[in-house]
């Protein structure tokens, strides 16, 4: 061990700008990436149990609820959204632990660009979201599963789903701000049942009458029939802007809302 | 614009802040000199941490001013922050990444150049005792090797002011005296250093200043010494065999405020300024009421002294700063 022979620096220059900016952000990517791709929890949470959600509906439900096989082709775009939910609110509990470890505090205190942290936070979500729709496409793919969209729809479906990541995201990085990191891991549990009632599963006019109402006007409906006509290959049509306006509505209060309990959130 | 020698490396005025109607700080101020160690010492809740978090651009207060080298806080809080580092009270680094790793995000973080952060880097792997940990998860550091690694990322960009809030808290005296060490090498090498603490032993063996802040206001401040010495006279401290000698020998001195009685050293500590005569009528007094008295020391004030006479309260009713703080004079001892 050596002994500390370093003078302070005195030299005050603030080297920050649109390139720090960028430096600061990637630099919090890679920490997201590790935090995920290091601990078998987050991977078990990321691609394990996705995965299985899909065999479950698929091979479980599938046979029993339309034996003729095409279950499959209506429920796999269900069943991916809420995986795409489940994984997005894994960050919550990654903010919610930034935020009582003091790690947040420490971030704010630096002179690099505050919300690196955050933006960390979501464009891990999106690269590890992304990442996970592979096995699960995959796993569809394998079971029957048939989708007849071209290369536009396929594009159409990719700019989609990364939308619905940010969204998703965002609002839980909002909860993880707000909540302890216990309240923070039941956050995904709203992203595991919300979508049953809705299309995704079973169709609306199947359910009671007290809940059609709700399971028609609830965001899922739109967002997963949209996904549905865009990998079928069929235009959505109205349903497509139903389900955009609820995405750019919750990805607002998502982003508006974590940047004003970012400020906020201080660490006692 | 550097900072000039004559220029506090921190100084802040009139500081209040509340918290709903619960006022926290009520009109803090003080000044540090550059490379100086100023221990703010205080119970919990005295408005330490807030204080800190004031300095260091997290919280806005409700009144005050206060800079940093020169800068502004409240009006360049960018500007501000490249002059300090804050190292928290809970140990801010990431379990899942190496304590090289650790290191090498916060380089980037203060955008060094790839050559002059892995040189950074070692230099402080090597500095704080942790270049055969660098390569492992910090999930398998002890206490104190996560405290030495918190610090070093603090001293990335080698901050003209460092805010060190609470430490040594939980940490074992081997670790406290090693860490102490660090912060005063650090000091001797033009670091200013803001300390806050209720560990009376550790301000007394850091700092250069201390300010007591009780009921969010500096109460006193002054060198230890200086504090010490606004303590009259020595203190007497009567040692018993039992918990009820003790508490008899408490009701001699009947209610005068500036007993000290710790029942867990079974120790009464009593102000004197004439301690010959004090203990003669004190241990005719025992003797009168059948107490045991085991020993009797003769020893000058400490800041637990100098905190029971300014504010009225023991400054460490938990027993564990009791035994920390002793355990850990007993180690330098040794060392």
């Amino acid at each position: 061990m050596t002994t500390i022979d370093w003078a302070p620096n005195t030299a005050s220059v603030r080297k920050t700008g649109f390139g720090t900016a960028i430096a600061d952000i990637i630099a919090m990517c890679g920490r997201e990436l590790r935090r995920t791709l290091r601990s078998v929890d987050s991977l078990v949470t990321a691609f394990a149990i996705p995965v299985s959600i899909m065999l479950v509906f698929v091979v479980i439900f599938g046979g029993a609820i339309e034996s003729d096989g095409n279950y499959v082709g209506y429920v796999v775009p269900g069943t991916l959204v809420l995986c795409l939910g489940f994984g997005s609110a894994a960050t919550a509990v990654a903010v919610a632990q930034d935020v009582t470890s003091g790690t947040v505090n420490r971030f704010k205190t630096l002179p690099v660009l505050g919300s690196a942290v955050l933006h960390g936070h979501v464009i891990s979500s999106v690269l590890r979201n992304l990442a996970a729709c592979v096995p699960v496409l995959g796993v569809a793919l394998l079971l029957g599963y048939r989708p007849r969209a071209g290369f536009v729809g396929w594009v159409f479906a990719l700019l989609f789903v990364v939308l619905m990541i940010l969204a998703f995201t965002w609002l839980s990085a909002l909860a993880g701000l707000f909540l302890s990191v216990d309240a923070a891991a039941s956050v995904n549990f709203v992203f595991l049942f919300l979508p049953y009632v809705s299309s995704g599963f079973v169709p609306v006019d199947t359910m009671p009458a007290w809940l059609r109402g709700f399971a028609e006007h609830q965001p899922y409906t739109p967002i997963i029939e949209t996904l549905r006509y865009l990998l079928s290959g069929t235009a959505p049509g109205n349903t497509l802007w139903v389900a955009l306006a609820w995405l750019a509505g919750i990805l607002v209060v998502g982003v508006l809302g974590a940047a004003l309990a970012f400020g906020r959130s201080v660490k006692e | 614009m550097a900072t000039t020698p004559l220029q506090p490396a921190i100084e802040i005025a009139g500081l209040r802040k509340a918290y709903g109607r619960h006022p926290v700080l009520d009109g803090v101020e003080f000044s540090v000199p550059r490379g100086e160690i100023y221990a703010l010492l205080g119970p919990n809740g005295a408005g330490k941490t807030t204080t800190v978090n004031i300095l260091s651009t997290l919280v806005r207060p409700d009144a005050g001013t206060a800079s940093i080298a020169g800068v502004d806080v409240l009006a360049d809080p960018a500007l501000a922050r490249s002059r300090f580092a804050l190292t928290g009270q809970y140990a801010s680094v990431d379990a899942f990444q190496t304590g090289e790793e650790n290191l090498a995000m916060m380089s980037r973080l203060s955008h060094l150049s790839r050559a002059e952060g892995r040189a950074r880097v070692a230099e402080l792997l090597d500095a704080f005792d942790l270049g055969d940990a660098a390569n492992r998860k910090v999930s398998g550091y002890s206490g104190g090797m996560r405290r030495r690694l918190d610090l070093a990322i603090s001293l990335v960009a080698a901050p003209e002011v460092l805010f060190l809030d609470e430490p040594t808290t939980g940490l074992d005296p081997r670790s406290r005296t090693q860490l102490w060490s660090l912060v005063a090498d650090l000091a001797a090498n033009g670091t200013t250093i803001l300390l806050t603490t209720q560990y009376l032993d550790e301000a007394e063996r850091l700092a250069d200043r201390v300010g007591v802040l009780d009921g969010g206001r500096i109460v006193a401040s002054g060198t230890p010494d200086q504090l010490k010495s606004q303590v009259s006279g020595d203190r007497i401290v009567f040692s018993f065999a039992t918990r009820a000698d003790l508490s008899m020998a408490a009701e001699v001195g009947g209610s005068r405020a500036d007993l000290d009685v710790d029942d867990d050293a079974l120790e009464l500590r009593v102000p004197s300024a004439n301690a010959v005569a004090d203990i003669r009528s004190f241990l005719a007094e025992a003797a009168a009421r059948g107490i045991q008295v085991t020993d009797i020391a003769i020893v000058a004030p400490t800041l637990d002294d100098v905190f029971l006479t300014l504010t009225g309260r023991d400054a460490a009713h938990n027993t564990t700063t009791r035994a920390a703080s002793a355990r850990a004079t007993d180690e330098e001892k040794a060392a």
